[in-house]
């Protein structure tokens, strides 16, 4: 329990990311299943967001917001780096993007060839 | 059995690199140059307390033309493939069991529930995304976000009454409208103020107020209403009936 009471909050934010991205990358790379497939790709993208968050974080930071629990004079030294989180709010939605074109292409295949199987699509392999 | 052998073997070396990755990390104590530049001085030039927006809408505000124009190009690329395609003679009989399997699946009406609490909620929930996207410069939240809040409105719309018609042309105009809006508030910026996309155009008004920060609201407003539209015609595409073309 003190173990992870110790451990920075940032550094457990990361391992999970990181843990995230592995799994992804399994389930896409073993799964036969193009909606599976997908879903590892969801991971992968998810872990890469967490391991960007958490390299922007700064001890004992807060949300990088000015209001009344930040005034703007300490604004520099009390809030998390601005930067990353605005990198992941792009990358958030253009994985959003991704995710909706290969659901679409998914749904066309499965129209054309009946099934979600990517063995059955033999002719783009080489 | 070779291929999984070489799949564990990458996965293994991933594995170690992130495991150094992680075993070398430290928490940083301040701020980055550019992330204390942001902080410090954000606030007075843009006049935006959120300096997540400060950065996404102004500092880096071309980034997010682009991440517009991705999320535009991927919602046409979902229009092209999912669009209705001239029914083949030679497919007639799997398409027309195929049609029968959906519209046995279209045409059972959602339960009661639903279909109340869409009632009663699709109102709050456009009205809370158009909050969330007007408040983006003051609070947690942006255009994006209160785009995302808008399509779950539509989503909400299409589960509880699947038979309800989204207008592909209203669709099509607002989100043309506002995407041009969008680079015209751009090029304005290079004509009246520093450069492309700069939010002092307008002027900055009280700090805090909620038509403060120059542009950022304009542009957060032009953001959340294209990228609402545009991710309700996407889950009207993924709908099982195509409801034909406009």
């Amino acid at each position: 329990m003190s173990l992870i009471a110790d451990t920075p909050i940032s550094l457990i934010v990361l391992c999970s990311g990181l843990a995230l991205v592995l799994i992804g990358l399994w389930g896409m790379l073993t799964q036969r299943n193009m909606i599976r497939m997908i879903v590892g790709f969801s991971l992968t993208d998810t872990g890469v967001h967490m391991v960007m968050v958490s390299i922007g974080y700064v001890t004992g930071g807060t949300a990088p917001i000015i209001n009344d629990a930040v005034p703007i004079a300490e604004a520099a030294s009390r809030v998390v780096d601005p930067v990353p989180s605005a990198l992941v709010l792009t990358a958030i939605v253009i994985g959003l993007g991704v995710t909706a074109v290969m659901l679409s292409v998914a749904i066309r295949i499965y129209k054309a060839r009946r099934t979600l199987m990517i063995d059955e699509c033999t002719e783009s392999k080489w | 059995m070779i291929k999984r052998l070489f799949i564990l073997m990458m996965l293994a070396v991933m594995a170690v690199i992130f495991l150094n990755l992680a075993g070398n990390y430290r928490e940083n104590t301040e701020l980055s140059r550019l992330g204390h530049y942001y902080a410090e001085n954000g606030p007075q030039e843009l006049g935006a307390p959120n300096l997540v927006t400060a950065v996404v809408v102004t500092y880096r505000g071309l980034d997010t033309l682009g991440e517009v124009t991705v999320l535009f190009i991927s919602a046409a690329g979902v229009g092209l493939l999912l669009r209705r395609t001239r029914r083949k003679q030679d497919d007639e009989d799997l398409e027309q069991g195929d049609r029968a399997e959906e519209t046995a699946g279209v045409h059972k009406p959602a339960s009661e529930i639903v279909e109340t609490a869409t009632e009663l909620l699709l109102p709050m929930v456009i009205l809370f995304g158009i909050y969330v996207f007007l408040n983006g410069h003051l609070s947690p939240g942006g255009g994006f976000q209160g785009g995302a809040i808008i399509a779950s409105g539509t989503m909400f719309l299409l589960l509880a009454l699947p038979e309800s018609h989204i207008s592909r042309l209203m669709i099509a105009v607002i989100e043309s409208l506002s995407g041009f809006s969008y680079v015209v508030v751009g090029v304005l910026g290079v004509l009246l103020a520093g450069g492309f996309l700069d939010n002092r155009i307008i002027d900055p008004g009280t700090y805090g107020a909620l038509f403060s920060a120059g542009a950022i609201p304009l542009i957060y407003v032009f953001v959340g209403l294209k990228v609402g539209f545009e991710l309700s015609a996407v889950l009207d595409r993924f709908r099982k009936e195509d409801t034909g073309p406009l």
